[in-house]
């Protein structure tokens, strides 16, 4: 039950609701336990609710770091 | 799938598996704990395992939220319908958890006459305030389970109940803690000696249950116990780059809170969600939890102001301990000292269509996890 993938916020709905995206896929979820959402934000949900907003940059910031994982032998070990 | 796909990449993977493999110290062994079933299923999923060196070892943790609700409190629901007529709703894997005498509350289901009583699935506690709400003739408990992820959508049913008066709602509340379960993993099992204790040296820390409560809380675990914390996604590189960045800082001797989930995971967590629990929920003295024993200050009861919400004291209920199936090592799985394979029953009585124990339920337990990804192959073929 705790598996869950980031949605994109398609249309804020009211009473702090929203339809989001996964993959194709259209669903409706609350917002109530985050504030500032505004459409094209991605946010982690679990049970219906989202849990927190994504930040895009530090996503790319990951991304770059597992890269640099494979390509960079560890300088210790020089 | 965007923030999905690229954070499964099996180039990538490989390329994170050699790193790790390089930086290893190939004279030291490594064990670290995840400690939640979302990565439990992750790496059997995935076959994180399979991209390790051998010196590396992952060993599962308590944090799958079904697997550690004990019998007793299966059964507490149990009688709730059966004897209370009342509709108990609650999430998918929770019905399958074998309870006592040869129950679980899908099975318990059949029995009721559904015109009073019923057990129902609900995807969100939502679900649950509105059934409520559509049918006031039928009494519905909400039977919330979960880690520090699930408790603030209850703590918003909760207020809401109370806000509209709903007479005839209630919550049957499990919630429980994650650092007091990683406590709990770090001190002697009670009544074991030391050498009981699982050797660890370090954590894969949750995902989504750091979002709420964000990395803080797990201060004590470098503090007081010498251990580094890596807080990890849940997509196979989040989790090879964490177990990565657990072996730098065993080499480096440090013992760290370190964050890889930056794009979802503060220090200071949702503070929103915290202010809403906290409003709502307060410290039980103590809970037992199936595996760990009793421990104190480690879940959550519903504070007085919503007592007309709380089913135990609505119903007068009391939680009566029930042991485990005694060939089940659900137990000394969810302590991380066995593994599923090491249990008698696995893959032969006790399969994900007939679990016999709570960890052979959700996708998130290990056995099920074991099982279902074909991490069984490595178990000798024994006699029939
Ligand atoms: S295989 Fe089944 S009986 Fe054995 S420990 Fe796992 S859940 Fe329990």
């Amino acid at each position: 039950m705790c598996l869950a993938i980031p949605a994109r916020v398609a249309e804020l709905l009211p009473d702090d609701r929203a339809r989001v995206e996964l993959g194709g896929v259209a669903k409706e979820i609350s917002l109530a336990l985050v504030d500032g959402v505004a459409i094209g934000d991605y946010v982690i949900v679990h049970v219906g609710y989202a849990l927190s907003k994504l930040d895009q940059r530090e996503a790319e910031a990951t991304l770059a770091l597992f890269a640099q994982a494979g390509l960079t032998p560890s300088l210790e070990d020089a | 799938m965007k923030y999905v796909d690229e954070f499964r990449d099996g180039e990538l993977a490989r390329g994170i598996g050699a790193a790790i493999a390089r930086e290893a110290d190939p004279a030291r062994h490594y064990a670290f704990m995840e400690f939640c079933g979302g990565h439990t299923h992750a790496i059997s999923r995935y076959g994180v395992v399979d991209l390790l060196p051998a010196n590396v070892r992952m060993i599962h943790g308590p944090g799958c939220p079904v697997c550690v609700l004990p019998v007793g409190r299966i059964d507490m629901a149990i009688r709730l319908a059966m004897e209370r007529a009342v509709t108990i709703c609650t999430y998918g894997d929770c019905l399958r958890v074998p309870a006592s005498g040869g129950l679980s509350l899908l099975k318990a289901r059949a029995r009721l006459d559904k015109n009073r009583a019923d057990i129902r699935m609900v995807y969100s506690a939502a679900d649950a305030l509105a059934l409520a709400q559509r049918e006031p003739q039928r009494e519905v408990v909400f039977l919330a389970i979960g880690f520090e992820t699930t408790t603030p959508p209850t703590a918003l049913v909760l207020r809401q109940a109370r806000a509209l008066g709903l007479a005839n709602f209630s919550v049957l509340c499990n919630h429980v803690l994650t650092p007091a379960a990683i406590r709990a993993i770090l001190h002697a099992p009670a009544g074991a000696g030391a050498d009981a204790r699982v050797k660890l040296d370090g954590f894969v820390g949750p995902a989504h249950v750091s979002t709420v409560i964000g990395s803080r809380p797990y201060d004590f675990v470098a503090g007081q116990h010498h251990k580094p914390v890596v807080i990890a996604g849940f997509e196979p590189l989040d989790v090879m780059q964490s177990i990565l960045m657990l072996v730098r800082q065993v080499n480096d001797g440090r013992a760290e809170i370190e964050n890889e989930f930056t794009r979802a995971v503060t220090r200071e967590g949702n503070l929103k969600a915290q202010a809403l629990v906290d409003e709502v929920f307060t410290l039980r003295d103590s809970y037992e939890w199936r595996g760990l024993g009793s421990l104190p200050d480690s879940a959550l009861r519903i504070r007085p102001e919503f007592a007309a919400w709380d089913a135990e004291a609505k119903f007068g209920l009391d939680y009566a301990p029930v042991p485990d199936h005694k060939s089940c090592e659900c137990g000394t799985i969810l302590r991380g000292e066995k593994r599923p394979a090491d249990c008698k029953l696995f893959g032969t009585a006790c399969t994900p269509e007939t679990p016999m124990g709570s960890c052979m339920v959700s996708s998130e337990g290990a056995c099920a996890a074991h099982y279902n990804y074909g991490r069984f192959r490595d178990i000798p073929v024994a006699a029939a």
